[in-house]
């Protein structure tokens, strides 16, 4: 089932999430974890360009580094799936390889 | 599934480190096999047992050391990343005429092979780094 | 044993940090292998492969020349993403002259280096088992 992507930086201090959504293909799935995860919230400058993503990707992101970090669910965009570690696991397995967006 | 992992960054400073730990614990209370861990460029500092972190914060080191001892985990710090970094265990100390070693329970020191090795063997390889 | 894509991303410039330096010295232990090995470089990345790369006066160890070596190992699918390259107002005759001998048509000296778009590299991507970054 297509490729996962991580992302762990915050879009606002690396290109990772842009140099992704360049390079990965459509079907694929983007999860957001550490830094990477302000990237799934409502309101900011990436918000639209990573909406406009989901039509051709799936996206998640990882709760425990939201909570972490001060994000309740109610501040991350529609359409993007909070998955703990395990989710992490599932989705790893589900996907037929990985790639981390470093 | 099988699963390799792949920790490019040390303890602390990233949070690479405890993001594969907790991934690796995950997978494994779901029943997925860790065919190694390997630790590679600043990761390799994760391998060392002379860490004294603050009693109120985590020790990734003896985490990882714990986890493997429960689940027989094979946690492989490459040689030629850990020499750069002065990471040794008694047989590379003697060899380099160092006075000490300094490598943690559970983990061990062998070369990038082993990387290679876990990225043919296993189904997916993962990797945490910063 | 079955081969495997292996797929080595690299984004991240010489020097400034070890990153390029360790990659490397993982593909060439990888080479050994007998591995289906390819090298992506974006971003960043692209820097890597500047002709030209002096280190004398920062005291650091000069390893483009490694690069160079790449092609001895049967590693010579050196994937440069164009729009990386065009973001930093580089052209191919901007990196090194990387190549290697064509074993299957009489030796024959090629470039390793292949400059792909986005497009091209994303499907090169997709179809790799293991995809390694640092």
């Amino acid at each position: 089932m297509a490729m996962l992507h991580t992302i762990n930086k915050s879009p606002f201090e690396r290109n990772s999430l842009d140099s992704c959504l360049r390079l990965a293909r459509d079907g694929g799935s983007v999860l957001l974890i550490e830094d990477g995860v302000y990237a799934a919230t409502k309101g900011t400058k990436v918000a639209d360009k990573v909406t406009a993503a989901m039509g051709r990707m799936k996206f998640y992101v990882l709760g425990p580094d939201m909570k972490a970090r001060g994000i309740s669910e109610d501040k991350i965009l529609d359409g993007i799936q909070v998955v703990d570690y395990g989710g992490f696991v599932d989705l790893v397995a589900e996907h037929d390889n990985v790639q981390s967006w470093l | 599934m099988k699963f390799g992992i792949l920790v490019n960054e040390g303890p602390y400073n990233h949070q690479a480190s405890d993001t594969a730990y907790q991934f690796t614990k995950a997978a494994l209370e779901k029943g997925h096999e860790i065919f190694r861990v390997f630790f590679y460029n600043d990761g390799v500092n994760n391998g060392t047992r002379f860490g004294v972190p603050p009693q109120d914060d985590r020790n990734i080191t003896k985490l990882w050391s714990e986890l493997a001892e429960k689940h027989n985990l094979d946690l492989v710090v490459c040689v030629a990343a850990a020499q750069r970094r002065g990471i040794l265990d008694a047989d590379e100390a003697k060899r380099h005429g160092k006075d000490g070693d300094n490598i943690a329970p559970g983990f061990r020191i062998s070369g990038l092979g082993q990387l290679i090795e876990a990225g043919i063997q296993a189904d997916r390889l993962v990797v945490f780094g910063d | 044993m079955s081969v495997k894509k292996f797929m080595y991303v690299n984004r991240k410039a010489p020097y400034g940090t070890i990153y390029a330096l360790e990659s490397l010295e993982v593909v060439l232990i990888g080479a050994a292998f007998e591995q289906d090995v390819s090298l992506a470089f974006v971003d960043d990345g692209v820097y890597q492969l500047m002709k030209g790369q002096d280190t004398s006066e920062v005291g650091m160890k000069n390893f483009s020349p490694t690069y160079n070596a790449l092609g001895d190992y049967d590693v010579n699918k050196l994937y440069v993403e164009k729009e990386s390259l065009e973001e930093r107002g580089l052209t191919v005759d901007d990196l090194m002259p990387l190549t290697y001998e064509d074993e299957n048509d009489d030796y024959k000296e090629k470039p390793s280096i292949r400059v792909v778009t986005s497009e091209e590299l994303s499907a090169i991507m997709d179809e790799q088992d293991v995809v390694l970054s640092f």
